[in-house]
């Protein structure tokens, strides 16, 4: 472990070259009020942003960068240190390729930049000390359609100069060249399953109908965001005949407006699923077949559009199985070095 | 009909008090919230008050479902013992009805429109029996409205006309939705008023815009000094009908920081609703004499 270096005191200055395609500064995220409609953020695959941070030396939840598909060029004024996981997009410096999860340094007036992205949809970025930007409501998170948090509310634009904080870990800055080890990457696969509770509306559906959707490929669809993720290629699903509700409307997928879980899967008018994530829209009239279980969120943010994904449903006991076998790893990642 | 507990995954338990919109369903709702925030119960991270059912959202390491549950059947059972009352407030929102920027919104999008010859404000009035659109604009402003949910983006409120329902207003939304919507639109779809927070997509019919912010996270206004989102579930709602020049001025009063939003606070009896829904909400509108 590097002894403190009086020199590295956060306060560097990384200048946006280029934007990338959707680049946002994120953290754990914030609680607290989802009944006002501000929904969580936070990093999509939080396992990869906090795995982030610790191989850096950083505290677990500093904010780091998250890098969609294709990443950003960013040009530092002074040494720095960087650790990238998540997708795989190979890290360059002043164009020279440097390995991925591992902790690399970026020189003064240096651009770190990114190859696309292989496998995986997201990579996370985290830069000593953290980003630095305001906590707004007890979080860094950008929350986009609320243009709350982050830089200015927003994702990066060319232009945007960021700086560095002092969120480094109580062992210091890690040393260049420390890796991640292969078992605690988060796998990356152009198939997913993907573990899901039913319930909700799901009464709403005939169950051969329901049976079939839970046995059906799906396709990530080029709307894929962080708010949700729309899938295709599946069959539209058969609605139970009703009279509607008052106040439902009159869609057969239509319910009185209620609030959506985070993780639960809407299917407007029966055809193309939609599984929210953390910029979800937080209600809305469309009925939902259930919910993705809480340890496979981070999986979804590392779907690319044209990724083939299949749920399968699964016990409250089994999703909290897989919860604490989530915590687990995730201690091994808190004590790896 | 007792409420439906269903899982949202390991983190969600969700409950629909009723499949069907209605002022006792919402009752249910925001008493048993209510109750459960005060309660301030280890691992309940997130207590969200719906139209007709709620959701919260927990730490399943912290409390198990089943003793959510228990604590939230137990909170509703309760509930039914006492003459339900509802501490809040009422505020009146200006509203410049048939304004110039929704009607240009509105234009783009006639092809996504049940009726693309006629304004948004012609259709809705026609669905409801109105000879006009200022008798339609007169039903939509003349009695109060209860904030029955704020959600879908932050600081957006649902809000549920409280009258009759016989009276109630109700309109389809869009076919399919438009991709822009002015920012503080006065919008309608299904039984639900609502006012966009920020500019975006939206499903429902544009009928107006009100000069006053509600969302802001820079906390610029007055009224949004405390906090950046200025609805809360259970506010009460009067619109008033303003013209062009009264919307300006006001837009202008706000920039100064010098427009004050009249604001009182009331209790809300539903059995006093019900028992005469027609005279009730003028009762509860007298708390706004003197505010202006």
């Amino acid at each position: 472990m590097a002894p403190a270096d009086p020199t590295r005191q956060g306060g560097t200055t990384i200048e946006v070259v280029k934007p990338g395609l959707v680049t946002t500064v994120q953290d754990q995220g914030r609680q607290g009020f989802y009944h006002l409609g501000i929904p969580p953020a936070g990093a999509m695959d939080q396992l990869s942003f906090r795995a982030a941070n610790l191989l850096l030396g950083n505290e677990e939840t500093a904010a780091v960068l998250e890098c969609a598909l294709m990443g950003p060029e960013l040009r530092f004024s002074a040494p720095t240190r960087v650790a990238v996981t998540g997708a795989a997009m190979t890290p360059t410096v002043d164009g020279e390729p440097r390995s991925g999860n591992t902790v690399i340094e970026v020189g003064a007036g240096q651009t770190l930049g990114f190859g696309f992205a292989t496998a995986g949809a997201r990579a996370y970025v985290a830069v000593e000390g953290g980003i630095d930007v305001p906590e707004v409501l007890g979080s860094r998170s950008t929350y986009g359609l609320g243009g709350l948090g982050g830089h200015e509310g927003r994702a990066l634009k060319a232009g945007d100069v960021l700086r560095t904080g002092s969120s480094v870990g109580a062992g210091g800055v890690a040393d260049v060249g420390r890796e991640l080890p292969e078992s605690l990457r988060m796998p990356l696969g152009k198939e997913r399953e993907l573990r899901m509770i039913p319930g909700l509306y799901d009464y709403r559906v005939v169950p051969e109908s329901l049976k079939r959707f839970l046995t059906e490929t799906w396709t990530v669809g080029s709307e894929a965001d962080r708010v949700g993720y729309r899938l295709k290629g599946g069959t539209p699903l058969e609605f139970v005949d009703r009279e509607p509700p008052f106040g439902a409307g009159d869609d057969p997928s239509n319910i009185t407006d209620a609030c959506y879980p985070i993780g639960s899967i809407q299917v407007p008018s029966g055809k193309e699923p939609i599984i929210l994530h953390r910029d979800a829209v937080s209600g809305g009239g469309y009925m939902m077949v259930g919910t993705v279980i809480s340890a496979d969120m981070d999986v979804i943010g590392q779907l690319p559009p044209n990724t083939k994904v299949t749920f399968t449903e699964v016990t409250l006991d089994e999703a909290l199985q897989a919860r604490a076998d989530r915590a687990a790893h995730l201690e091994r990642l808190r004590t790896a070095w | 009909m007792p409420s439906r507990y269903t899982l949202g995954g390991d983190e969600h338990l969700f409950v629909e008090v009723s499949e069907s919109m209605s002022l006792d369903a919402f009752f249910t709702s925001i008493l048993v919230t209510k109750e459960l925030a005060d309660r301030a119960i280890p691992g309940v991270t997130e207590i969200c008050p719906a139209n007709a059912s709620y959701q919260v959202r927990f730490d399943p390491d912290v409390i198990s479902v089943a003793d959510l549950r228990a604590e939230l059947e137990e909170i509703e059972a309760g509930i039914g013992d006492h003459d339900a009352t509802l501490e809040t407030r009422v505020i009146e929102f200006p509203v410049y009805y048939g304004d110039p920027w929704t009607h240009e919104t509105l234009m783009r999008f006639r092809d996504r429109h049940q009726d693309p010859d006629s304004t948004d404000l012609e259709f809705a009035a026609r669905a409801n029996g109105y000879a006009d659109v200022e008798q339609f604009i007169e039903a939509h402003s003349a009695t109060p409205w209860f904030v029955s949910m704020v959600g879908f983006v932050a600081g957006l409120p649902f809000m549920y006309q409280m009258v009759e329902r016989s009276k109630q207003i109700q309109v389809p939304k869009y076919l399919r939705p438009r991709t822009d919507t002015p920012r503080l639109t006065v919008g309608y779809g299904g039984c639900f008023s609502c006012i966009y927070s920020v500019r975006g997509a939206g499903g429902y019919q544009m009928f107006g815009i009100t000069p006053v912010p509600i969302y802001d996270p820079e906390q610029q206004p007055a009224h949004l000094r405390d906090f950046m989102i200025f609805f809360k579930p259970g506010d009460i709602v009067k619109f008033r009908p303003v013209d062009r020049a009264e919307y300006d001025a006001i837009v202008e009063a706000v920039d100064r920081n010098e427009y004050q939003l009249p604001t009182a606070p009331v209790t809300f009896s539903l059995k006093e609703f019900e028992a005469d829904p027609a005279a009730y909400p003028t009762t509860i509108l007298e708390a706004l004499d003197g505010t202006r």
